[in-house]
């Protein structure tokens, strides 16, 4: 006890200064701590610079919707108008005919998510667990899909919708040759109905991976209960769906409402925004608004328009985006 | 007795599951494997419409002789989106992964940068890329900022200041052109990346955080750990990723609007399909050459 106090006692004799060094840097961890400050200051440089380059051109262009033509000739005014005004926004919104364009868009976008919800879902619980002959295959035939550019289908696609005539039998009834589609929203309810529509192919491989990694004594135990195949499917196995139902909902609406493609193919005289917004360039030439600067203040007015509905939709259910992909057990 | 049971529930199970999975398969038949080879078929022939629908001429292969040697923009424009496919994909692959492993570390104010970094997921879309594209005024603020902001424009970041400097260390000249251009393309490249970020986080969150404990343990740094544990057990989605992205850099761009102009603005449906199948072969083809590439080195942990 004593001797061991004592060559303590050395010790600390000997080195006077370093013993408190070592002590403190013990304690504090200098050269750790630095290192982990410097990190926190480069990720909050980084995710801060990140999201400035996303935010930028919404914030641009709310900058530019908001401030009367007068401002656009001020040099003095780069960010916050001088003169706030709503007229941009009520001269676009009449162009795009946004009550009824929103509208519509909203009806179409609803009307095919339901759709692709229920023809996916479907399908996704038969590859997932009610396994048959065959049933791999056809599996792989969907991942294929998922492939296939739209384009490649397009010419007989189209042709198909305008003399539509499912194995000629309107054909044989009436002597006429099908009926014309287009310009209508059944082509959509079509296709989504059954499972061919925008992106159909992943949401089936979603609802697939989901309902894999449900345990089987669910079902099971209602089985044991008497109750029925589609009684389960529909009582038991929906419910615990919830997840991957809202991510195939939210990406669904979402997809179906910037889609472009599919619209001016179906669609092109209906009052959709997409629609309207493709022929915003068209009114508003340089020529007929004078000047360039105005072209682009009604343009960027549009866009605004245009993704303020899906902006406001993001700001409720981000929560639901964010956690999407990882609820839905898509990975692992 | 309970066999038999047993295996009528199995039968019943197959059938039902059948009948689940027969909407697919109805509107697969109907409305992709028969336009599939349907418009295989037009990119043989002349179509012209007519009162009553429409009649095919055989053309043989005059379609494709059409495309490759008479039309001057498709190869062009082909060319075009592979290169460009080429070039964004591993800078899309390299981002997201690294955002992703940003975003899934612990900090105040996550769940806002995750909500505006998964923003252009929701808002990218076709019509409102083709308005915006050269936006006059945002451009002129962008100059108009210019002092405040650096080099900032509507579209991004600008010239690179530092390409001078990296040329004179004596790097290799496309390797740091490559990256510069990364940096002009940086908007692009954030607004595509979207969906990987999202798939990266959900495979960083299924890591098994033991892993991490026990490196630590064995004295490993988080250089090390991310080399030796993350960059393996996230590598095959690395493969799904890279399958997203060349897809989705194909969903549309002007290739596809030639094809589209093709058949909706010229009315030439056969060579539109024989574009179209051109397009779907060059596709499948780098589809199965880059996962063919990748998956040699993923790591599978089970």
């Amino acid at each position: 006890m004593n001797s061991e106090l004592k060559t303590n006692q050395d010790q600390a004799h000997s080195v006077p200064i370093v013993q408190p060094v070592v002590e403190w840097y013990n304690r504090y961890n200098p050269v750790e701590k630095a290192k982990h400050w410097l990190w926190v200051i480069v990720r909050t440089v980084l995710i801060a610079g990140i999201c400035f380059i996303i935010l930028y051109p919404i914030i641009t262009k709310a900058s530019i919707a908001l401030r009367s033509s007068i401002d656009l000739f001020d040099p003095t005014v780069v960010w916050i108008p001088r003169n706030w005004t709503f007229d941009n926004i009520k001269l676009i919104a009449g162009h795009l005919k946004y009550p009824t364009a929103v509208t519509n868009t909203f009806l179409l976008s609803i009307g095919t998510s339901v759709l692709q919800l229920i023809s996916c879902a479907l399908a996704g619980y038969g590859f997932a667990r009610l396994k048959f002959r065959g049933s791999g295959l056809l599996f792989g035939i969907v991942v294929f899909t998922i492939v296939v550019p739209p384009q490649t289908i397009m010419v007989p696609t189209y042709l198909h919708y305008r003399f539509f005539d499912v194995f000629g039998i309107y054909g044989l009834i009436t002597g006429e040759k099908g009926i014309n589609l287009l310009n209508s929203f059944w082509p959509f309810f079509i296709q989504s109905a059954f499972a061919m529509g925008l992106k159909n192919g992943l949401y089936i491989y979603i609802f697939r991976q989901f309902f894999r990694g449900m345990p089987k004594e669910i079902e099971e135990a209602a089985y044991v209960d008497g109750s029925g195949i589609f009684q389960t499917f529909i009582r038991v196995i929906l419910p615990n769906t919830i997840p991957a139902i809202a991510t195939v909902m939210l990406f669904s609406f979402i997809w179906q409402w910037n889609d472009n493609y599919f619209v001016s193919m179906f669609a092109p005289n209906h009052t959709l925004l997409a629609r309207t917004l493709d022929l915003l360039p068209g009114i508003a030439r340089p020529e007929y608004v004078g000047g360039a600067a105005h072209t682009s203040l009604y343009l960027n007015t549009g866009i605004l328009l245009a993704i303020f509905p899906i902006f406001v939709l993001y700001l409720f259910a981000q929560k639901y985006f964010v956690e999407s992909v990882e609820r839905t057990g898509l990975v692992g | 007795m309970i066999r038999k049971r047993r295996s009528s529930m199995e039968r019943r199970k197959e059938l039902a599951g059948f009948l689940f999975v027969s909407p697919w398969l109805f509107g697969f038949l109907l409305l992709m494997a028969y336009p599939f080879f349907q418009s295989l078929w037009f990119s043989f022939n002349k179509l012209s419409l007519n009162q009553d629908g429409f009649s095919l001429s055989w053309v043989g292969l005059a379609n494709y002789h059409n495309i490759f040697f008479v039309n001057a923009w498709y190869v062009r424009n082909l060319t075009n989106a592979v290169m460009n496919m080429v070039l964004n994909v591993p800078l899309i692959i390299f981002f997201s992964l690294f955002t992703a492993v940003l975003l899934s570390q612990k900090f105040r104010g996550r769940a806002f940068a995750r909500a505006i970094i998964f923003l252009p997921v929701v808002l990218a879309s076709g019509v409102i890329a083709k308005l915006d594209s050269g936006n006059f005024l945002a451009s002129l603020m962008g100059a108009a900022s210019e002092d405040m902001e650096g080099n900032y424009s509507a579209t991004g970041l600008t010239s690179f200041e530092l390409v001078p400097v990296f040329l004179r260390m004596g790097l290799d000249v496309d390797l740091v052109l490559y990256l510069s251009s990364a940096v002009d393309r940086i908007y692009q490249i954030i607004t595509q990346s979207g969906v990987q970020i999202l798939i990266f986080l959900a495979g960083l969150q299924s890591i098994s955080p033991s892993l991490y404990e026990a490196a630590k343990m064995e004295g490993a740094t988080g250089y090390e750990a991310f080399w030796k544990i993350t960059f393996p057990m996230i590598s095959p989605l690395i493969i799904t990723n890279t399958v997203y992205t060349i897809i989705d850099s194909f969903y549309n761009n002007s290739v596809t609007s030639m094809i589209q102009d093709t058949a909706f603005v010229q009315l030439n449906f056969g060579v539109s399909a024989a574009m179209a199948w051109v397009y779907f072969a060059v596709i499948s083809i780098i589809l199965l050459v880059s996962v063919g590439l990748i998956s040699r080195r993923v790591f599978y942990y089970d």
